[in-house]
């Protein structure tokens, strides 16, 4: 469905008007991001990131087909192959390094994208579906970054398999005959390493889909805005191309620079160096830490040291997982009307704190587990679960929001009355 | 009633943090962690900033190949080089027939077989083979060294933070054990067999210092060997073998930078091109 | 102007767009044009190193060069070697065998060429070929010990019957060109660097 001004696809050339009559795909294409889908007219940079999610997601299955027609899946030969297409293959360093990056931009980009529907109230009614089909998105994005994390086989793959393999040991009475049936083993080895490369292939395919029903399932209600005020009308949207093409084409721009000073000039900064070690099954680093973007979790799973009925390790990982399945509930734990935060003067500050609350759990999730980070990350991961789970549903009730502007136009307008005199005159 | 569930699970993770809370401040209190040696006396690398640091580095090639023989007279009788191959000496500014003498004269051979019996045996080096392991496989490493296993250099500089200070901090490193540490960790006294070295994470090296001398290698640019000197170079020719195609990187980094730069500028002119007049 | 207007977006201004500073269209365009423009460039300069990673890399092509021992092969005998990883033939031609090939009459051959031509000079009892069919790229009988060497007394492809002479040169069969012979010097009398 869409907005009943919507502008119907009319192929102007003899070819498109034929494909289009035996298959509707550029009508599909037009109503998805072209002119045919009308977008509030009031997106901020923040409405740029699921497009930069997509250019990511390109990138790493372009970059990664070419990879795998030169890596090797097998452990003695593995480390060695990643080598050589550093060293040998044409170009090699550069598609290697550009690959190891863009799941960081990857990440870094959906961080910001879930922040982005987490303030302005993108996973409410009538957005519930679209945001469940984002954490199915970001969970196949975790899985496949810890595969692809593990296929170089540096010493950092090697435990971080062991360790998160290891989650599922704690499972009550099964747990053990899970983990080594994961592995294919009692340690990470060829098995483990081949299978999580089949499916470091497959999964992003699968990301692939699940994006496509994501976008469809947000054509359906259209996008949210920075307002969270329903459209009224013709006046609150203009079509998606040229306008939103051409805000996202800054956006893709930035991303591109961003991510080629780091493959270029810091290939390395957000890796480990123990990763530039070959496995080694007899000798743990002296401290493993996962890939940045899985620290906050890491912490949380940290923070859990004490036996309550259930012993802490499995404390530990439910509320690892917990973390981030919760989100799953998030549009009826939260039951506020308004959607952005704009209007919630309460709930902007407790997502406020929730930020450095992330912060806090990243920076204790690579630190050594010293009395005082173990503190930090414990009060931390408390509040994580309070403000999800306890504060959301009491203040959805109790907070008294700001007056919402009737429409999105209204929005605007104001907006720029104090700027622009002479527009204010021409909009009254 | 999903707030109210909600709410109650919160609560059960918070409490349950809470006790772990707990349990971790009473540790603290009664038994404070104790300050280790490695922590108090560890020291970080000096910067030796190398020619190839920074976002436009190159490499100096006189020091690469000078580093190449420090490898090659000192380091290389434990230590593989295992990803790298003579071939790609040719990019630090040997010939190709430089290269072929090289890997010819080179005292380790390749492992091989022999063409008439089937039995193995060793070969001379070709410029295409990689830099031959000098121990069989790893418990001949150890056998050889104490028990300890002399790391493969080809990754080094990338395998250690701060890699390139590094390597030049720990081989100049070497010093007797302080007093005030014996002083304050009586029971950290450097083994017998291993080395102290504040570089090292945890103090004590089986390696023995490798540079003893002045000297010890002959410079063929006629650069004064100082053992420092040594250090550098050795350093700069370990950041080259970890990451032969810095220079390349560097090239073409400034080469995409500069072009997207202008192309955010041009997609920025875009935007405001088509929303002129639109009130968003 | 109300035609302008028809066409505007919503929300567009009619005042901006009477300012003719702000409103050349060529100007306007320009932009729009070279901004896209610039994305296909960037997007051809990524296309790059992606087709180009599927050449032949560094240590593929460190192996180009082979070294071959000669000193033992007989008049009449052949070694199969490897070259580039292909099966490379080194033949030690009789004098009857060469007469062979010097008595076929070159105008004749589906692939005119003298066996000087495809020896060196002084050299003419080193036939050195590739053991690849220039028909499909089977590997042709006749260098092993034994091995049939087909009507022509040289190589004799199983695959597809391709029959070569004493000058490996095709002669029988839907092969269209005499086996290769690769660049190679003679670096003594008894060692041959091929590639």
């Amino acid at each position: 469905m869409s907005f009943p001004w919507a502008k119907h696809y009319e192929p102007k050339q003899p070819l498109m008007r034929w494909v289009d009559e035996k298959l509707p795909l550029p009508r599909l294409v037009y109503n998805a991001i072209g002119a045919g889908y009308p977008v509030p007219r009031n997106l901020n940079y923040f409405w740029n990131f699921g497009v930069l999610a997509g250019a990511a997601l390109v990138c790493q299955i372009v970059t990664g087909v070419v990879l795998a027609m030169h890596y090797a899946a097998n452990g003695a030969v593995a480390f060695g192959s990643v080598e050589s297409i550093m060293r040998d293959v044409n170009a090699g360093w550069f598609l290697r390094y550009a690959h190891a990056n863009g799941a960081s931009m990857f990440l870094a980009v959906v961080y910001i994208h879930i922040g982005r529907g987490l303030y302005y109230g993108s996973y409410k009614a009538p957005r519930e579906m679209v945001w469940l089909l984002g954490v199915v998105i970001f969970l196949l994005m975790m899985a496949t970054a810890f595969m692809g994390y593990v296929l170089p086989w540096g010493q950092m793959s090697f435990w971080g398999a062991q360790v998160i393999t290891g989650f599922f040991s704690a499972i009550p009475l099964v747990g053990e005959t899970i983990r080594i049936w994961l592995l294919g083993g009692f340690a990470p080895d060829n098995a483990a390493l081949n299978r999580f490369f089949s499916l470091h292939y497959l999964l992003p395919f699968v990301t692939a889909g699940v994006i496509i029903l994501h976008i469809w399932a947000l054509h359906i209600p259209g996008s949210n805005n920075p307002t969270g005020v329903d459209v009224k009308g013709e006046q609150d949207t203009v079509p998606f191309h040229p306008y939103y093409t051409a805000k996202d084409g800054v956006g893709v721009a930035v991303f591109f620079l961003i991510f080629a000073a780091l493959i270029f000039f810091s290939p390395n900064l957000l890796g480990h160096p123990d990763n530039y070690i070959e496995a080694n099954p007899l000798s743990t680093p002296a401290h493993i830490v996962p890939e940045w973007y899985f620290l906050p979790f890491y912490a949380i799973l940290k923070s859990f040291t004490a036996d309550f009925i259930l012993p802490a390790k499995l404390w530990g990982v439910l509320a690892m997982f917990g973390s981030i399945l919760l989100l799953f509930f998030l549009p009826w734990i939260d039951s506020s009307p308004v959607r952005s935060a704009n209007y919630r003067p309460t709930y902007r500050w407790f997502l406020v704190v929730l930020l450095l609350d992330i912060l806090v759990l990243g920076y204790v999730g690579g630190a050594e587990a010293t009395a005082r980070n173990v503190i930090m990350g414990q009060i931390a991961a408390g509040y994580y679960f309070a403000h999800f789970l306890i504060i959301l549903p009491l203040i959805s009730a109790s907070e008294r929001p700001r007056p919402l502007p009737n429409s999105i136009t209204e929005a605007v307008l104001a907006k720029h009355a104090g700027t622009s005199p002479a527009k204010t005159a021409m909009a009254g | 009633m999903a707030r109210l569930i909600s709410i109650v699970i919160g609560a059960a993770f918070v409490f349950v943090l809470a006790i772990a809370l707990f349990g971790t401040a009473k540790t603290a209190i009664t038994e404070p962690a104790a300050e280790s040696a490695e922590h108090v006396f560890h020291l970080h690398p000096e910067n030796i900033g190398l020619p190839s640091a920074g976002l436009f580095g190159k490499f100096d090639r006189q020091q690469v190949q000078r580093g190449f023989a420090v490898y090659k007279e000192v380091c290389a009788a434990c230590h593989s080089l295992k990803y790298v191959a003579f071939r790609d000496l040719t990019k630090i500014g040997y010939t190709d027939a430089e290269v072929k003498a090289i890997a010819n004269q080179w005292v380790i051979e390749q492992p091989s077989v022999n063409p008439d019996t089937g039995e193995a045996t060793t070969r001379k080096n070709l410029p295409s083979d990689h830099f031959p392991s000098p121990f069989a496989n790893e418990v001949a490493a150890r056998a050889a060294n104490n028990n300890a296993l002399p790391p493969d250099l080809s990754l080094i500089t990338k395998a250690r933070e701060d890699g390139p200070n590094y390597v030049h901090a720990l081989i100049t490193g070497y010093r007797n054990q302080p007093a005030e540490l014996l002083k304050e960790f009586p029971g950290a006294k450097t083994p017998p067999g291993l080395h102290y070295n504040p570089y090292f994470a945890n103090l004590n090296i089986a390696m023995p210092p490798p540079l003893t001398a002045d000297g010890q290698v002959t410079y063929s640019d006629g650069t004064k060997a100082t053992k420092d000197q040594m250090a550098r170079d050795v350093s700069a020719f370990l950041t080259w073998t970890a990451e032969p195609n810095l220079e390349a990187r560097h090239a073409a980094g400034l080469a995409a930078v500069i072009f997207l730069v202008i192309f955010v500028f041009l997609t920025w002119g875009a935007y405001q091109n088509v929303w002129r007049g639109v009130e968003h | 102007m109300a035609t302008v207007d028809d066409r505007l977006p919503p929300g567009e201004d009619p005042a901006l767009l009477a300012d003719d500073t702000f409103h050349d269209p060529r100007r306007r365009d320009f932009i729009n044009i070279a901004a896209v423009s610039f994305a296909g460039v960037g997007a051809l300069a990524i296309v790059l190193p992606l087709i180009n990673q599927m050449n032949p890399s560094a240590d593929v092509l460190a192996l180009s060069t082979t070294e071959i021992d000669i000193s033992k092969i007989e008049p009449g005998q052949a070694i199969k070697a490897s070259f580039r990883k292909q099966p490379l033939f080194v033949r030690n031609l009789t004098p009857k065998e060469i007469a062979e090939a010097d008595a076929v009459p070159v105008s004749s051959l589906r692939d005119p060429q003298t066996l000087e031509e495809r020896t060196k000079a002084g050299k003419k009892n080193w036939l050195i070929t590739l053991g690849v069919c220039t028909h499909l790229g089977c590997v042709p009988l006749g260098a092993g010990e034994g091995e049939n060497r087909g009507p022509f007394g040289g190589y004799f492809c199983p695959c597809h019957g391709s029959a070569y002479d004493t000058a490996a040169r095709i002669r029988q069969g839907p092969a269209p060109k005499n086996l290769v012979v690769p660049e190679y010097t003679f670096n003594s009398d008894t060692v041959v660097t091929v590639g």
